[in-house]
């Protein structure tokens, strides 16, 4: 059966409940189902207790689920959007992120904060920011940046279980897509990335919701004779540089796309790592496609201007092969 | 009040001139340039680290934050341990990774000290809500200062603990000053206890010099607590004698209230009760005498414990758990 993002991630969050009973889900309207539906009727199942709903006080909610993480509970936290994740960075990444550190191992934090970023139907400015890059900078954080409703499944599945706090980053122009979950599908690898699409003159970086747009770009240049690899980070903490280097190796071109702004984006973290890992390797300077330096605009043909797409990945590419 | 055993009382007198010695050794060390950072002293505010804690079981969770020697020791965590954290030696409560401002000891309950003012009261709150659920009759209590209230934090965990009528115990230790300046340059409302009402929640201001006076009204408001009544807002006035870090030169206090520091001493005051209520001078004196001595040699054999190792730097960035270990290990 074909499932929605949205459901896939709401089934995965129903079976670790009912697979753990340390698990609390909290956020703004979550026992209503959340702003986009994800956590609808879990609440009918699991409880008040359980799923709760909290004020709009993204720092204190943030603290809480830090709190509880320390005593022994699992919380899932939801910040609706990543946008207002600033508000809630003295938690991140002041305390859960350092807890275990400073505590010198005597405690960990196992918490998910749900998130979701991305630019789509004129949110604009404060509702479509992709701000990824900022929490790869905190050690003692997790990424994970699901490019599927497959992948967010098995992705969500392995988060929820780790013992360190982890930002689970959904892209909201991928709330819609659906894909059949397989039978038997279960946790995935964090901290492994996924060849998405083999090949062997570009290696396109990238993840979320730009994975999907990168494999369309690389259709598009294998009519043109360009054979393009698209790897799936899936998770930014930790990087999996080793595949990188493989891909590297074979390609000896690289292209990394993201949607949030190109500068200090994690491309500029993986075009230095690679660069100075793998420059032997390299053919030609490693290019990087992001957003310009501007903030998100509402009118649709602006933000539409202003978004890294397919056509950009493909301008890249065929500037590099050239 | 007046139930406490004699030997209770002189718990008190040892525990405050527990804190009193021990932080007198981190200020002597701070200036000879052996502790690293910057400490701060509750000088003058043990009581209120004393008598709130003395209500506590091991079970029961503590916060605190940047001036927080006192409740760590109040709390139970072993001297020696503690302060080679706060001259950040291997053998500290977080194998020097934590410091003065970042105490952590999970054997004791004392479940952190953080150095962002304001940062810990959620996280108790978080702590509050994890007992909650677990039906247990523990609770969570955070040690602040009069300077958070002006943390938006601050309000926004007020109200969560009363909306989810959390087993909370707020202490506000109200020194009247944040670093510099005095509370009427932070807030036009006077008492901190007066936040407390209109999120639902209990509160109460009292001396917070007097170690009794603290110890019974913490007794109450836990025994509330306990028995489900929901969070509670303790504001103890007191005063800070010594600087806001070890090293601040105080150009903002004057002579006179410098002279008056000793009628607010808790210590004396509980001396002087406890000679009111028929001790010898003597017998106090060799109480204090003990307490140094030991004090003394904690702080001798601290001097004397290994630093850690620098090889162990990369350890517990992340759990045991995490795929990126040996990746991350490799960025030393
Ligand atoms: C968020 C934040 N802002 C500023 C500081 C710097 N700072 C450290 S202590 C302090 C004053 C705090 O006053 P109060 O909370 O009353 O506690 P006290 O020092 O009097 O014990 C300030 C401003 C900080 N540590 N955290």
């Amino acid at each position: 059966m074909e499932l929605t993002f949205i459901d896939i991630i709401r089934r995965a969050l129903d079976e670790e409940m009912d697979r753990d009973a340390a698990i609390y889900l909290l956020g703004e309207d979550v026992a209503a189902g959340g702003a986009f539906g994800v956590t609808k009727g879990l609440v009918d199942k699991h409880g008040t207790n359980r799923v709760k709903n909290t004020p709009i006080s993204e720092a204190a909610i943030t603290g809480m689920a830090t709190g509880a993480a320390l005593c022994g509970l699992r919380p899932v936290l939801e910040i609706m959007f990543i946008d207002f994740a600033t508000l809630a960075m003295d938690c991140l990444v002041n305390q859960a992120a350092k807890y275990r550190y400073m505590s010198g191992g005597q405690l960990s934090v196992p918490m998910v904060v749900r998130t979701q970023v991305g630019a789509a139907g004129g949110a604009a400015a404060q509702h479509s920011q992709s701000l990824e890059s900022w929490f790869i900078h905190v050690p003692g954080l997790i990424v994970v940046a699901p490019s599927s409703p497959v992948e967010a499944y098995g992705l969500l599945k392995s988060a929820i279980r780790l013992s360190d706090p982890v930002l689970f980053i959904e892209h909201k122009r991928l709330y819609a897509m659906k894909e059949d979950l397989p039978e038997g599908a279960g946790p995935l690898p964090i901290g492994q990335a996924r060849v998405a699409r083999a090949g062997k003159d570009v290696t396109i970086i990238v993840y979320s919701a730009m994975v999907r747009t990168a494999l369309a770009a690389a259709d598009n240049l294998a009519k043109e004779g360009i054979s393009c690899e698209v790897i799936d980070l899936r998770t930014l903490v930790p990087l999996d540089i080793e595949t990188l280097l493989k891909s590297v190796t074979k390609t000896r071109r690289v292209v990394i796309a993201h949607e949030a702004v190109e500068v200090g984006g994690v491309g500029a973290e993986i075009a230095a790592r690679l660069g100075s890992l793998a420059f032997e390797e390299l053919d030609a300077p490693i290019v990087r496609v992001g957003c310009p330096f501007a903030p998100i605009p509402f009118a649709p043909e602006l933000e539409k201007a202003l978004l890294p797409g397919s056509r950009e990945i493909e301008k890249a590419v065929r500037e590099l092969i050239a | 009040m007046t139930d406490l055993s004699l030997k209770m009382l002189h718990r008190f007198y040892e525990q405050l001139w527990q804190i009193r010695f021990f932080e007198g050794h981190v200020q002597r060390l701070a200036a000879s340039g052996e502790v690293p950072g910057f400490p701060h002293l509750s000088t003058g505010q043990e009581a209120v680290a004393v008598g709130v804690c003395a209500n506590l079981t091991e079970g029961d969770m503590l916060f605190s934050g940047h001036r927080a020697h006192g409740h760590v020791l109040a709390k139970g965590s072993d001297p020696y341990a503690t302060f080679c954290e706060v001259i950040g030696r291997q053998d500290g409560l977080c194998q020097g990774r934590g410091g003065s401002m970042h105490l952590v000891d999970v054997s004791t309950g004392m479940l952190g000290a953080t150095g962002v003012v304001a940062g810990n009261l959620s996280l108790a709150a978080g702590a509050a809500w994890a007992a909650q659920v677990a039906n247990k009759e523990k609770i969570a209590v955070v040690f602040f200062g009069d300077g958070a209230t002006g943390s938006g934090v601050f309000h926004e965990t007020l109200n969560l603990a009363g909306l989810w009528q959390l087993p909370l115990l707020f202490v506000c230790e109200n020194n009247g000053m944040a670093e510099f300046t005095g509370r009427e340059e932070h807030s036009d409302v006077a008492k901190v206890s007066a936040f407390a009402a209109p999120y639902g929640i209990s509160a109460q201001t009292i001396d917070g010099n007097d170690v009794l006076v603290v110890n019974a009204a913490a007794r109450s408001a836990i025994q509330g607590i306990r028995a489900g009544s929901g969070p509670y807002l303790l504001e103890c006035m007191t005063y800070r004698m010594a600087g806001h870090y070890v090293g601040d030169a105080q150009h903002y206090r004057s002579k006179e209230e410098m002279a008056t520091m000793k009628e607010k001493d808790p210590i004396e005051r509980l001396r002087l009760h406890l000679l009111a209520k028929g001790d010898s001078a003597e017998e106090l004196e060799a109480i204090m005498q003990r307490v140094k001595a030991e004090m003394t040699a904690v702080v001798d054999r601290a001097r004397k414990a290994a630093h850690p190792d620098p090889a162990t730097v990369m350890d517990y960035v992340y759990s045991a758990d995490f795929p990126g270990r040996e990746e991350n290990a490799k960025w030393n």
